[in-house]
């Protein structure tokens, strides 16, 4: 068998899946130096950050972290001597800078935003979801098909094209830059994948259950709470993550809609300035946090990936 | 996508299971099920769109809510037509949706088919080539403008280091036929990893007994993969293509992190135009013009474009 045979199954040789193999493991080693880069960004020092060439080597430092969550001014060394002692391990990374902390910074406030809306909105989506998925897949619901297509279509807009109309609708419920608006319009872009994805799961779950329990003299609403659900709690799982990674990262709706109170993490990371310029240790360091959960869930999520990303459209 | 559902639909409902369940009807029990996600759709998503329609016929001003609204009639949507500026913004998204649909899809599908191979560890460097795309764009936008830093950025020191090419010249932001590179580069260094699963997927779906006739014929690779491989991976490849270019027709975050549509106006996306429009100039008015005529663009192509994929599907 030569080295360009198509298919695994036809047994390509031994060399032809050595060349592969290297391919890929190149292209994932390069594919992931900007994610190492941040991460190491994040424990370089500000001078280390900018030096040039790029420094691969360096002495390690939790000063972006430590300019991450604090406020910091810059002080004479003589006021800073004549302060007692530091306390704790980030007074003092600042106090090597001739720089006091002044109090805490908006990142935490931002990320705690960040984690309401997108918990909130995935609990709304993937609640609204099930129920609708379970409606289409269960019952002769008219105009179905028109139905599916229109909640899939409210994708297609763009989000600033939206937002202009639902910034002035906001502007009179009093909803703008609050975490409320913020949940309903995340739950509402959400939703369409959760009802197409969870739609997908249901219609593996035999109809024969249900109504095995209905004749055992069950309601309809008892039958899909006892014998639905638990069987399609993995797919309700892997739908609360899509929605979550979502609501987590987008950033348009979250930049042009917020300003202050309900501002979430990802238009936040950008603005955080140091002393001449972006705090790049700083922004890695937000930035290595804010990844952390994805990475993990990304972890998680492996084998049902494709099916989220193509709205159920694919299965794997 | 679409046939698929008509069959869903068809297969999931064989015989209405007509009873009365306390009082409500299988039918009511629908509606009471599907009704809040309908109702919340058209409060956040049909309502604004109503009202966006409405205003693209008027002067409306967004930061000046209490001047007397005037009906423009379809003002707006002449003015839109035969403005330089939209249709230059036009074409450079269609250069991006060009450019990034191109080289996410060849890569993408070249890394999927050597990956089919399934050598020893695929699906640990398939997980971890998968990552880029789960990351938010705003953050990825916003720390590869740190990369492309021309004195102090990884990238420009690794292409110089390459080229020997001063780093200072490597202005991949600032630079007018750099910057719209820099952003297929991000776009495209974050979602091949997207279209490289759904090939897989595809690839995957092939039957093996295929290739084994192929064989039993003679056929060569080069034949085989010509005549099997492609068109059998074919729907899959433009389910990418379509996700894809619908994220890409509307693409907003890395740009307006990467270069805000600089420099000059040589990145502004459709999406950056209409912020401005609507967010800086505040032309609500007009740029509601400009949403509704994007929305049907991405509607009406959608659309054309399920159509063609169903009928690669039935070959």
């Amino acid at each position: 068998m030569s080295l360009t045979t198509a298919h695994s199954v036809v047994a390509p040789s031994a060399n032809s899946k050595r060349i592969a193999g290297a391919i890929i493991i190149a292209y994932a080693l390069i594919s992931i130096v900007p994610l190492l880069w941040i991460f190491a960004t994040s424990f370089k020092t500000p001078p280390d950050s900018i030096a040039y060439p790029p420094k691969i080597v360096f002495q390690p430092s939790i000063e972006g972290y430590c300019n991450l969550f604090t406020t910091r001014t810059r002080q004479t060394p003589e006021y800073i001597n004549s302060l007692g002692p530091a306390t704790g391990f980030c007074d003092e990374t600042v106090r090597k800078r001739n720089m006091v902390i002044a109090g805490p910074s908006n990142f935490l406030p931002r990320f705690v935003n960040s984690l309401i809306i997108a918990f909130g909105s995935t609990f709304c989506a993937v609640f609204l979801g099930t129920l609708s998925a379970y409606g289409f897949s269960r019952f002769k619901v008219p105009l179905a098909d028109d139905l599916l297509f229109f909640i899939l279509s409210t994708r297609f807009m763009p989000p600033i094209a939206v937002a202009i109309p639902i910034y002035l609708m906001y502007r009179e419920l009093g909803l703008s830059d609050t975490a409320l608006g913020m949940i309903l319009l995340y739950t509402a872009v959400n939703v369409s994948l959760a009802v197409w994805l969870l739609k997908g799961f249901i219609d593996e779950i035999p109809r024969e259950y249900e109504e095995a329990a209905m004749i055992d003299g069950y309601t309809r609403l008892q039958a899909f709470w006892r014998t639905v659900l638990p069987q399609a709690t993995t797919g309700i799982a892997a739908t609360a993550i899509f929605c979550l990674i979502f609501a987590w990262n987008e950033y348009a709706f979250a930049a042009l809609l917020t300003s202050g109170s309900a501002q979430t993490a990802p238009p936040f990371i950008p603005t955080i300035i140091g002393e001449g310029g972006q705090d790049w240790p700083a922004v890695a360091a937000g930035t290595t946090i804010f990844l952390v959960p994805i990475l993990v869930f990304t972890i998680l999520l492996r084998k049902q990936l494709l099916r989220g990303i193509t709205f159920g459209a694919v299965r794997k | 996508m679409l046939n698929r559902t008509a069959e869903n639909v068809a297969r999931a409902t064989p015989e209405p299971l007509a009873r009365k369940v306390r009082g409500i009807s299988d039918k009511g029990l629908a509606w009471l099920f599907i009704s809040p996600t309908i109702l919340l759709l058209l409060a956040i998503n049909i309502f604004p769109l109503f009202w966006a329609i409405y205003l693209s016929f008027t002067n409306y001003r967004a930061n000046r809510p209490n001047e007397v609204v005037k009906n423009l009639g379809l003002a707006n949507y002449q003015r839109i037509l035969g403005d330089q500026d939209i249709w230059i913004a036009m074409q450079t998204t269609a250069h991006f949706v060009f450019w990034t649909i191109m080289l996410q899809t060849l890569i993408g599908f070249t890394l999927a088919w050597l990956i089919d191979r399934k050598f020893r560890g695929h699906a640990f460097w398939t997980t971890l080539i998968l990552v880029p795309m789960m990351l938010s764009p705003a953050v990825v936008g916003n720390f590869w403008r740190f990369l492309y830093e021309p004195q102090i950025g990884l990238f420009s020191y690794v292409i110089s280091f390459v080229s020997g090419i001063p780093p200072t010249s490597i202005q991949m932001l600032s630079n007018v036929s750099l910057a719209p590179w820099s952003i297929i580069i991000v776009d495209t260094w974050m979602w091949t990893p997207y279209v490289m699963l759904i090939c897989l997927a595809g690839l995957r779906s092939i039957p093996e007994y295929i290739y084994e006739a192929a064989e039993v014929d003679r056929a060569s690779n080069w034949r085989q993969f010509w005549s099997i491989t492609l068109p059998m991976a074919l729907p899959f490849i433009m389910l990418a293509v379509l996700f894809r270019g619908i994220e890409n027709f509307k693409m907003f975050d890395m740009v307006n992190l990467l270069t805000g549509g600089g420099p000059g106006s040589t990145t502004e996306v459709a999406s950056i135009t209409l912020k401005r429009q609507a967010f800086e100039s505040w032309r609500t008015g007009y740029s509601s013009a400009f949403a509704i005529i994007l929305f049907v663009a991405v509607f009406g192509l959608a659309n054309i474009y399920v159509k063609a994929l169903n009928k690669v599907k039935q070959r």
